[in-house]
């Protein structure tokens, strides 16, 4: 029988592989002295008990509510004005990106769109507060840095993909470059453009929740207060509502998704 | 030639107007929650601060004893990335095995256990949903105030939340592949292992393998970002680094931080193509 079914076909190289991926993975344990044995001593389990037990009830007092739904609000202006700024700069930077004013221009905003985009919104957050002050002003901006490197990068590749045939004729019908970019190449790619941008801005809703957490305003803020100030129910309704605002822009961007079409992805 | 031929009408240019006025009406309250000042950044004192800092980035800080810290916090971040992941992967297992449907006895036909069969799995479901629906920052910052500051937040928050992804995305991954051997298997009397040995794994296990593998590499980056929160590794080096105002030390551990983020991407891409 030399059809005989197998579950896995191993080569050498790939239990070589697996065989080093473990000891790494037991060299970690090794090296960071978790002790879970410890944290899963009977004391600490109570401990635990005890802390979570200290998150309930949350605290549902008007008052707080209204803080949490501003704090929403507040999450949600972040975000959108963050994308809107990103989406700004981003094309501006795309198009000395898209190779349209030389290769040495090309390069450099090329440099320039990486090093934005490798820094972390939260770095980026970090050295905002410190540019603009605590707020939500710090972490519009932050998310606006690292967007911009994304999307400018994104945008730049769909100019150079979008056919240049419709932009050509319009030059050679005598319009000017700027003419011929806004209504040969433009309203090719702006669906796309955004797309992109709505991709951005869902992921950048759930970022701007955390941000908070180095001063950055938003639900952040009022969770990292709250639990520094030892108050456990109300930093549960504040952890609850994030969860709730995952949850609700993961559903309406599934359907906006659908909705919308296959050309906005 | 008269002056309407030579510049037509937008045929367009009343409802680009409109979108216009929509658009200004809309954003100006976020701009005001937002609080979006740009005169703020010019402020002397912020331009002071700015400065102070920004001045500090030449020349980087190169001393032997500061590379230690940044080459020990490197390890702890990688560290922290793979036992978090690698917890993640118990955690998910179990739950996406619960949940998957192709591997289920009960929605073959009908017979006991199918409604039970349900609610279990969409039990199952939600809790992954929840698992996930909260950022590993959060947990991570309540973590801290257990454990203390350190690796051990760190980790765990990672086993909850990408526990979490990981779990939602195998269970996706098994459904979505040829499920038709499994239930072959299953319809002849398999056990549910079996099946999922013989019917779902040889196609899967390569999607399910790279998946984990580019998580760990998100976990990496993750890893240094609950460090701003106290929980150990290269990100609680910056966050000091950043709050005493030691622009030198920024931007060293900013270049290892982005090396390591390169590295994890080469090597993930090379694991991927050689298990997948």
């Amino acid at each position: 029988m030399r059809n005989e079914p197998k579950a896995f076909h191993l080569c050498l190289s790939c239990a070589l592989t697996l065989f080093v991926l473990a000891s790494l993975i037991v060299a970690s344990f090794g090296y960071l002295h978790l002790g879970l044995e410890r944290l899963l001593s009977a004391a600490a389990i109570a401990d635990m008990r005890n802390f979570i037990a200290s998150f309930f009830p949350p605290d549902i007092s008007i008052r707080f509510v209204q803080k949490i739904a501003y704090g929403v609000v507040e999450t949600l202006a972040i975000s959108a004005v963050g994308t809107l700024l990103a989406m700004m700069l981003g094309l501006v930077l795309a198009l000395p990106a898209s190779g349209r004013y030389g290769r040495a221009l090309r390069a450099a905003t090329r440099l320039v769109l990486n090093l934005l985009r490798s820094i972390p919104e939260l770095v980026w957050a970090v050295l905002m507060v410190l540019a603009a002050g605590l707020g939500p002003f710090a972490g519009t901006l932050a998310l606006g840095m690292h967007t911009s490197g994304v999307l400018g990068r994104l945008f730049a590749e769909s100019l150079e993909n979008a056919p240049e045939e419709p932009s050509e004729s319009l030059r050679q019908s005598g319009a000017t470059r700027s003419f011929a970019f806004l209504y040969g190449t433009l309203p090719g790619v702006l669906p796309q453009f955004i797309a992109y941008t709505l991709y951005r801005w869902e992921m950048n809703i759930r970022m701007a929740a955390i941000l908070g957490f180095v001063g950055a305003g938003g639900l952040g803020q009022i969770l990292y207060y709250e639990l520094s100030l030892l108050h456990q129910p109300q930093a549960c309704s504040v952890i609850i509502a994030m969860l709730l605002l995952t949850l609700a822009v993961d559903l309406i961007s599934a359907k906006v998704r659908k909705g919308l079409g296959r050309a906005y992805g | 030639m008269n002056k309407a031929a030579t510049h037509p009408r937008d045929p367009d240019a009343r409802r680009r107007a409109t979108a216009l006025v929509v658009a200004i009406i809309v954003l100006w309250p976020l701009l005001v929650v937002a609080q979006f000042n740009p005169a703020v950044l010019f402020d002397a004192k912020n331009l002071s601060t700015m400065g102070t800092f920004l001045r500090g980035f030449v020349p980087p800080e190169m001393s032997a004893e500061f590379l230690g810290y940044v080459a020990r916090a490197t390890l702890e971040t990688l560290a922290i990335a793979t036992t978090g992941i690698t917890l993640a992967f118990f955690v998910a297992v179990p739950l996406a095995l619960a949940v998957t449907r192709s591997l289920s006895v009960s929605r073959i036909g009908p017979g006991p256990g199918y409604w039970r069969g349900t609610v279990l799995r969409a039990a199952v479901r939600s809790l992954l949903t929840i698992l996930r629906g909260v950022p590993e920052l959060v947990w991570a910052l309540v973590f801290v105030r257990v454990f203390g500051l350190g690796p051990a937040a760190a980790v765990l928050a990672l086993a909850i939340t990408y526990g979490g992804m990981l779990g939602k995305v195998y269970a996706e991954i098994l459904e979505s592949t040829d499920t038709l051997p499994a239930r072959a298997l299953l319809e002849s009397g398999s056990r549910q292992g079996v099946a999922l040995l013989y019917g779902l794994l040889p196609n899967a296990a390569p999607e399910i393998v790279s998946y984990t593998v580019y998580r760990w590499e998100c976990a990496i980056r993750a890893s240094v970002m609950m460090g701003f929160v106290g929980a150990g590794g290269l990100g609680q080096l910056m966050d000091q680094a950043m709050k005493l105002l030691r622009g030198g030390e920024v931007v060293t551990i900013l270049v290892v931080f982005l090396l390591l983020v390169q590295l994890a991407d080469a090597i993930s891409a090379r694991l991927r193509k050689q298990l997948a």
